[in-house]
Protein backbone atom coordinates (compact mmCIF):
# COMPACT_ATOMS: atom_id res chain seq x y z
CA UNK A 1 0.00 0.00 0.00
CA UNK A 2 2.85 2.34 0.81
CA UNK A 3 4.48 1.85 -2.59
CA UNK A 4 2.30 4.66 -3.92
CA UNK A 5 2.38 7.99 -2.16
CA UNK A 6 -1.28 8.68 -2.97
CA UNK A 7 -2.42 5.30 -1.64
CA UNK A 8 -0.22 5.65 1.43
CA UNK A 9 -1.64 9.07 2.31
CA UNK A 10 -5.17 8.80 1.06
CA UNK A 11 -6.09 5.15 1.58
CA UNK A 12 -3.85 3.56 4.21
CA UNK A 13 -3.83 6.49 6.63
CA UNK A 14 -7.62 7.06 6.47
CA UNK A 15 -8.14 3.30 6.98
CA UNK A 16 -6.00 3.42 10.13
CA UNK A 17 -8.06 6.37 11.39
CA UNK A 18 -11.27 4.50 10.56
CA UNK A 19 -9.99 1.51 12.54
CA UNK A 20 -9.66 3.74 15.61
CA UNK A 21 -13.12 5.17 15.00
CA UNK A 22 -14.63 1.67 14.88
CA UNK A 23 -12.65 0.67 17.95
CA UNK A 24 -14.14 3.59 19.89
CA UNK A 25 -17.66 2.63 18.91
CA UNK A 26 -16.91 -0.95 19.88
CA UNK A 27 -16.11 0.10 23.45
CA UNK A 28 -18.85 -0.33 26.07
CA UNK A 29 -20.82 2.95 26.35
CA UNK A 30 -19.79 3.48 29.97
CA UNK A 31 -16.11 3.27 28.96
CA UNK A 32 -16.69 5.84 26.25
CA UNK A 33 -18.36 8.08 28.80
CA UNK A 34 -15.53 7.58 31.27
CA UNK A 35 -12.94 8.60 28.66
CA UNK A 36 -14.99 11.69 27.79
CA UNK A 37 -15.31 12.60 31.48
CA UNK A 38 -11.59 12.19 31.89
CA UNK A 39 -11.00 14.76 29.16
CA UNK A 40 -13.66 17.07 30.60
CA UNK A 41 -15.57 17.19 27.31
CA UNK A 42 -15.08 16.87 23.57
CA UNK A 43 -12.61 19.71 23.01
CA UNK A 44 -9.39 18.08 24.27
CA UNK A 45 -9.94 14.81 22.33
CA UNK A 46 -10.61 16.75 19.13
CA UNK A 47 -7.39 18.72 19.68
CA UNK A 48 -5.50 15.44 20.11
CA UNK A 49 -6.94 14.17 16.81
CA UNK A 50 -6.15 17.37 14.90
CA UNK A 51 -2.58 17.64 16.19
CA UNK A 52 -1.76 13.96 15.71
CA UNK A 53 -3.09 14.01 12.15
CA UNK A 54 -1.12 17.19 11.50
CA UNK A 55 2.05 15.37 12.53
CA UNK A 56 1.48 12.61 9.97
CA UNK A 57 0.95 15.21 7.25
CA UNK A 58 4.59 16.24 7.46
CA UNK A 59 6.56 14.86 4.52
CA UNK A 60 9.28 13.95 6.98
CA UNK A 61 6.94 11.73 9.00
CA UNK A 62 5.87 9.94 5.83
CA UNK A 63 9.50 9.34 4.85
CA UNK A 64 10.35 8.13 8.34
CA UNK A 65 7.50 5.61 8.27
CA UNK A 66 9.03 4.15 5.11
CA UNK A 67 12.63 4.01 6.28
CA UNK A 68 12.42 3.50 10.04
CA UNK A 69 10.53 0.58 11.60
CA UNK A 70 9.96 2.52 14.84
CA UNK A 71 8.23 5.34 12.99
CA UNK A 72 6.13 2.79 11.12
CA UNK A 73 5.00 1.22 14.40
CA UNK A 74 4.20 4.67 15.78
CA UNK A 75 2.13 5.42 12.69
CA UNK A 76 0.15 2.21 13.01
CA UNK A 77 -0.62 2.90 16.69
CA UNK A 78 -1.09 6.67 16.86
CA UNK A 79 -3.38 7.03 13.83
CA UNK A 80 -6.07 4.73 15.28
CA UNK A 81 -5.55 5.61 18.94
CA UNK A 82 -4.84 9.34 18.75
CA UNK A 83 -6.88 10.33 15.70
CA UNK A 84 -9.75 7.88 15.02
CA UNK A 85 -10.59 7.03 18.62
CA UNK A 86 -10.73 10.51 20.17
CA UNK A 87 -12.58 11.85 17.13
CA UNK A 88 -15.24 9.14 17.44
CA UNK A 89 -15.61 9.75 21.19
CA UNK A 90 -16.18 13.45 20.82
CA UNK A 91 -17.70 14.04 17.37
CA UNK A 92 -21.36 13.56 18.36
CA UNK A 93 -20.82 15.76 21.41
CA UNK A 94 -19.51 18.76 19.48
CA UNK A 95 -21.85 21.58 18.59
CA UNK A 96 -22.76 21.81 14.87
CA UNK A 97 -20.68 24.97 14.60
CA UNK A 98 -17.63 23.25 16.10
CA UNK A 99 -18.11 20.30 13.76
CA UNK A 100 -18.31 22.65 10.77
CA UNK A 101 -15.18 24.43 11.98
CA UNK A 102 -13.18 21.21 12.33
CA UNK A 103 -14.38 19.83 9.01
CA UNK A 104 -13.84 22.95 6.89
CA UNK A 105 -10.44 23.44 8.49
CA UNK A 106 -9.46 19.89 7.62
CA UNK A 107 -10.71 20.22 4.05
CA UNK A 108 -8.92 23.51 3.43
CA UNK A 109 -5.69 22.15 4.92
CA UNK A 110 -5.93 19.16 2.59
CA UNK A 111 -6.46 21.45 -0.40
CA UNK A 112 -3.52 23.70 0.48
CA UNK A 113 -1.22 20.70 1.03
CA UNK A 114 -2.41 19.16 -2.23
CA UNK A 115 -1.66 22.35 -4.09
CA UNK A 116 1.79 22.50 -2.45
CA UNK A 117 2.52 18.91 -3.46
CA UNK A 118 1.42 19.60 -7.02
CA UNK A 119 3.42 22.76 -7.51
CA UNK A 120 6.51 22.26 -5.32
CA UNK A 121 9.59 22.52 -7.55
CA UNK A 122 11.29 19.76 -5.53
CA UNK A 123 10.56 16.39 -4.04
CA UNK A 124 9.30 16.73 -0.47
CA UNK A 125 9.66 13.01 0.21
CA UNK A 126 12.95 11.28 -0.48
CA UNK A 127 11.27 7.89 -0.83
CA UNK A 128 8.81 8.92 -3.54
CA UNK A 129 9.22 10.01 -7.16
CA UNK A 130 8.35 13.57 -8.06
CA UNK A 131 5.39 12.59 -10.24
CA UNK A 132 4.03 10.45 -7.39
CA UNK A 133 3.99 13.62 -5.32
CA UNK A 134 2.06 15.51 -8.00
CA UNK A 135 -0.33 12.59 -8.35
CA UNK A 136 -0.97 12.57 -4.58
CA UNK A 137 -1.45 16.35 -4.62
CA UNK A 138 -4.07 16.08 -7.36
CA UNK A 139 -6.01 13.48 -5.39
CA UNK A 140 -5.82 15.59 -2.23
CA UNK A 141 -7.46 18.48 -4.06
CA UNK A 142 -10.13 16.23 -5.55
CA UNK A 143 -10.93 14.80 -2.12
CA UNK A 144 -10.93 18.26 -0.52
CA UNK A 145 -13.38 19.59 -3.10
CA UNK A 146 -15.55 16.49 -2.69
CA UNK A 147 -15.35 16.77 1.11
CA UNK A 148 -16.41 20.39 1.04
CA UNK A 149 -19.24 19.76 -1.44
CA UNK A 150 -20.48 16.86 0.68
CA UNK A 151 -20.45 18.97 3.83
CA UNK A 152 -22.20 21.88 2.09
CA UNK A 153 -24.81 19.56 0.65
CA UNK A 154 -25.44 17.94 4.02
CA UNK A 155 -25.75 21.33 5.67
CA UNK A 156 -28.10 22.69 2.99
CA UNK A 157 -30.19 19.54 3.10
CA UNK A 158 -30.37 19.85 6.89
CA UNK A 159 -31.35 23.52 6.69
CA UNK A 160 -33.97 22.74 4.04
CA UNK A 161 -35.33 19.94 6.13
CA UNK A 162 -35.54 22.15 9.22
CA UNK A 163 -37.64 24.68 7.26
CA UNK A 164 -39.93 21.94 6.12
CA UNK A 165 -43.07 22.09 8.29
CA UNK A 166 -43.35 18.35 7.84
CA UNK B 1 -15.88 25.08 28.73
CA UNK B 2 -15.28 23.67 32.19
CA UNK B 3 -11.99 23.85 34.03
CA UNK B 4 -11.22 20.20 33.44
CA UNK B 5 -11.71 20.51 29.70
CA UNK B 6 -9.63 23.67 29.60
CA UNK B 7 -6.72 22.13 31.48
CA UNK B 8 -6.90 18.91 29.43
CA UNK B 9 -6.76 20.98 26.23
CA UNK B 10 -3.80 22.95 27.53
CA UNK B 11 -1.95 19.75 28.42
CA UNK B 12 -2.66 18.40 24.92
CA UNK B 13 -1.34 21.56 23.26
CA UNK B 14 1.82 21.60 25.37
CA UNK B 15 2.48 17.91 24.74
CA UNK B 16 1.92 18.45 21.00
CA UNK B 17 4.29 21.42 20.95
CA UNK B 18 6.94 19.22 22.60
CA UNK B 19 6.37 16.39 20.14
CA UNK B 20 6.55 18.73 17.14
CA UNK B 21 9.69 20.35 18.54
CA UNK B 22 11.31 16.95 18.91
CA UNK B 23 10.03 15.63 15.57
CA UNK B 24 11.27 18.61 13.55
CA UNK B 25 14.68 19.19 15.21
CA UNK B 26 13.40 22.33 16.90
CA UNK B 27 10.99 23.41 14.12
CA UNK B 28 13.88 23.39 11.63
CA UNK B 29 13.25 20.29 9.52
CA UNK B 30 9.86 19.33 8.10
CA UNK B 31 11.22 17.12 5.34
CA UNK B 32 13.63 14.20 5.57
CA UNK B 33 16.05 16.03 3.28
CA UNK B 34 16.29 19.05 5.59
CA UNK B 35 16.49 16.69 8.56
CA UNK B 36 19.59 14.92 7.28
CA UNK B 37 21.22 18.30 6.57
CA UNK B 38 20.45 19.65 10.04
CA UNK B 39 21.69 16.43 11.68
CA UNK B 40 25.16 16.44 10.16
CA UNK B 41 25.71 20.11 10.94
CA UNK B 42 24.71 19.50 14.56
CA UNK B 43 26.78 16.32 14.77
CA UNK B 44 29.34 15.59 12.01
CA UNK B 45 29.19 11.93 11.15
CA UNK B 46 32.02 9.43 10.62
CA UNK B 47 31.89 7.53 7.34
CA UNK B 48 32.14 3.73 6.95
CA UNK B 49 35.26 2.15 5.43
CA UNK B 50 34.06 1.22 1.97
CA UNK B 51 36.31 0.08 -0.88
CA UNK B 52 35.83 2.27 -3.95
CA UNK B 53 37.10 1.76 -7.49
CA UNK B 54 37.76 4.90 -9.56
CA UNK B 55 37.98 5.77 -13.25
CA UNK B 56 41.74 5.01 -13.30
CA UNK B 57 41.24 1.59 -11.72
CA UNK B 58 42.57 2.74 -8.35
CA UNK B 59 41.11 1.28 -5.15
CA UNK B 60 40.61 3.70 -2.27
CA UNK B 61 38.39 4.54 0.69
CA UNK B 62 37.12 7.94 1.80
CA UNK B 63 39.42 7.57 4.82
CA UNK B 64 42.44 7.59 2.48
CA UNK B 65 41.50 11.18 1.63
CA UNK B 66 41.22 12.33 5.26
CA UNK B 67 43.45 15.28 6.01
CA UNK B 68 42.14 17.08 2.94
CA UNK B 69 38.66 18.50 2.56
CA UNK B 70 36.43 16.37 0.34
CA UNK B 71 33.17 16.98 -1.50
CA UNK B 72 31.13 13.90 -2.42
CA UNK B 73 28.22 13.63 -4.86
CA UNK B 74 26.12 10.63 -5.95
CA UNK B 75 25.20 9.89 -9.57
CA UNK B 76 24.63 7.16 -12.17
CA UNK B 77 26.34 7.59 -15.51
CA UNK B 78 23.25 6.99 -17.69
CA UNK B 79 21.49 9.90 -15.97
CA UNK B 80 20.45 12.63 -18.41
CA UNK B 81 19.29 15.25 -15.93
CA UNK B 82 20.49 16.34 -12.50
CA UNK B 83 23.65 14.18 -12.53
CA UNK B 84 24.84 16.26 -15.47
CA UNK B 85 24.42 19.39 -13.35
CA UNK B 86 26.36 17.70 -10.56
CA UNK B 87 29.12 16.80 -13.03
CA UNK B 88 29.18 20.33 -14.41
CA UNK B 89 29.45 21.70 -10.87
CA UNK B 90 32.54 19.56 -10.11
CA UNK B 91 34.03 20.60 -13.45
CA UNK B 92 33.62 24.25 -12.46
CA UNK B 93 34.96 23.52 -8.98
CA UNK B 94 38.14 21.79 -10.15
CA UNK B 95 38.85 24.75 -12.42
CA UNK B 96 38.21 27.48 -9.89
CA UNK B 97 40.09 26.30 -6.80
CA UNK B 98 42.35 28.83 -5.08
CA UNK B 99 46.14 28.38 -4.87
CA UNK B 100 46.23 28.69 -1.09
CA UNK B 101 44.15 27.73 1.91
CA UNK B 102 42.25 24.52 2.71
CA UNK B 103 40.19 24.65 -0.50
CA UNK B 104 43.40 24.41 -2.57
CA UNK B 105 43.68 20.81 -1.34
CA UNK B 106 40.02 19.98 -2.05
CA UNK B 107 39.36 16.44 -3.33
CA UNK B 108 36.25 15.71 -5.40
CA UNK B 109 34.59 12.30 -5.29
CA UNK B 110 31.69 11.33 -7.54
CA UNK B 111 30.15 8.01 -6.50
CA UNK B 112 27.91 5.94 -8.76
CA UNK B 113 25.18 3.85 -7.13
CA UNK B 114 24.34 1.99 -10.36
CA UNK B 115 26.53 -1.09 -9.80
CA UNK B 116 24.87 -3.04 -12.63
CA UNK B 117 25.83 -0.60 -15.35
CA UNK B 118 28.71 1.51 -14.12
CA UNK B 119 31.92 -0.48 -14.50
CA UNK B 120 35.35 1.15 -14.70
CA UNK B 121 34.93 1.87 -18.42
CA UNK B 122 31.62 3.68 -17.83
CA UNK B 123 33.17 5.72 -15.01
CA UNK B 124 36.16 6.56 -17.21
CA UNK B 125 33.89 7.67 -20.05
CA UNK B 126 31.80 9.84 -17.70
CA UNK B 127 34.92 11.39 -16.15
CA UNK B 128 36.15 12.16 -19.67
CA UNK B 129 32.95 13.98 -20.50
CA UNK B 130 33.77 16.49 -17.76
CA UNK B 131 37.52 16.50 -18.32
CA UNK B 132 38.01 15.27 -14.74
CA UNK B 133 41.59 15.65 -13.46
CA UNK B 134 42.28 12.23 -11.86
CA UNK B 135 44.56 13.84 -9.23
CA UNK B 136 41.72 16.04 -8.08
CA UNK B 137 38.49 14.30 -9.02
CA UNK B 138 37.75 10.62 -8.61
CA UNK B 139 34.72 9.14 -10.35
CA UNK B 140 34.14 5.93 -8.47
CA UNK B 141 31.83 3.14 -7.42
CA UNK B 142 31.73 0.86 -4.38
CA UNK B 143 33.11 -2.57 -5.29
CA UNK B 144 30.10 -4.42 -3.94
CA UNK B 145 26.45 -4.01 -3.02
CA UNK B 146 27.18 -4.27 0.70
CA UNK B 147 29.59 -1.34 0.51
CA UNK B 148 27.08 0.67 -1.50
CA UNK B 149 24.32 0.15 1.06
CA UNK B 150 26.65 1.10 3.94
CA UNK B 151 27.62 4.27 2.11
CA UNK B 152 24.06 5.31 1.15
CA UNK B 153 22.94 4.68 4.71
CA UNK B 154 25.74 6.76 6.20
CA UNK B 155 25.15 9.66 3.81
CA UNK B 156 21.36 9.38 4.14
CA UNK B 157 21.00 9.10 0.38
CA UNK B 158 17.88 7.34 -0.91
CA UNK B 159 17.88 5.96 -4.45
CA UNK B 160 14.62 4.82 -6.04
CA UNK B 161 14.17 3.34 -9.53
CA UNK B 162 11.94 5.44 -11.82
CA UNK B 163 9.67 4.42 -14.69
CA UNK B 164 12.30 4.81 -17.42
CA UNK B 165 14.98 2.46 -16.03
CA UNK B 166 16.82 5.28 -14.28
CA UNK B 167 16.77 6.48 -10.71
CA UNK B 168 15.60 9.43 -8.66
CA UNK B 169 17.87 10.38 -5.80
CA UNK B 170 18.74 13.22 -3.45
CA UNK B 171 20.44 15.99 -5.38
CA UNK B 172 23.07 17.37 -3.05
CA UNK B 173 26.75 17.89 -2.42
CA UNK B 174 28.25 16.40 0.74
CA UNK B 175 31.18 18.14 2.43
CA UNK B 176 33.59 16.10 4.55
CA UNK B 177 35.83 17.89 7.02
CA UNK B 178 39.55 17.11 7.31
CA UNK B 179 38.74 14.27 9.75
CA UNK B 180 36.71 12.61 7.01
CA UNK B 181 33.42 13.31 8.78
CA UNK B 182 30.28 14.35 6.90
CA UNK B 183 29.82 17.89 8.20
CA UNK B 184 27.65 19.75 5.70
CA UNK B 185 25.10 18.91 2.99
CA UNK B 186 23.98 21.50 0.48
CA UNK B 187 22.21 22.06 -2.83
CA UNK B 188 24.08 22.73 -6.04
CA UNK B 189 25.68 26.09 -5.28
CA UNK B 190 27.96 28.43 -7.19
CA UNK B 191 31.60 27.18 -6.90
CA UNK B 192 32.72 30.28 -4.95
CA UNK B 193 30.15 29.61 -2.29
CA UNK B 194 31.18 25.97 -1.91
CA UNK B 195 34.84 26.98 -1.74
CA UNK B 196 34.15 29.42 1.09
CA UNK B 197 32.13 26.72 2.87
CA UNK B 198 35.08 24.33 2.57
CA UNK B 199 37.43 26.94 4.02
CA UNK B 200 35.07 27.57 6.90
CA UNK B 201 34.64 23.87 7.74
CA UNK B 202 38.35 23.14 8.25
Amino acid sequence: MEASMAVHMLVQIPLLVAAGWLLAHGLPPQWQQRLRNLAGGPVAPVMVAILASLYWMMPRALDAAMTDMRAEILKFTTLPLLVGLPLALSWAHLSPVARGFVWTNFVSMLAVLGWLYMSAPMRVCNVYLENAQQHAGRWMIIIAVGGFAGWLFGWLAGAFHADDPD
Amino acid sequence: MNLRSLSATLVVMLAAAAVFYWGTDGFRAFTAETARRVEVVDKPRAMPHVQLLDQMGRMFTLQDLAGDPVIVEFIFTRCQTVCLSLGALFYQLQNSLPDHGPASRLQLVTISFDLDNDDRAALHEWAGRFDADPQRWRVARPVDEQGLQALLEAFGVIVIPDAVHGFEHNVAVHLLDSHGRLAHIDDIQPPERLISLVDRLQ
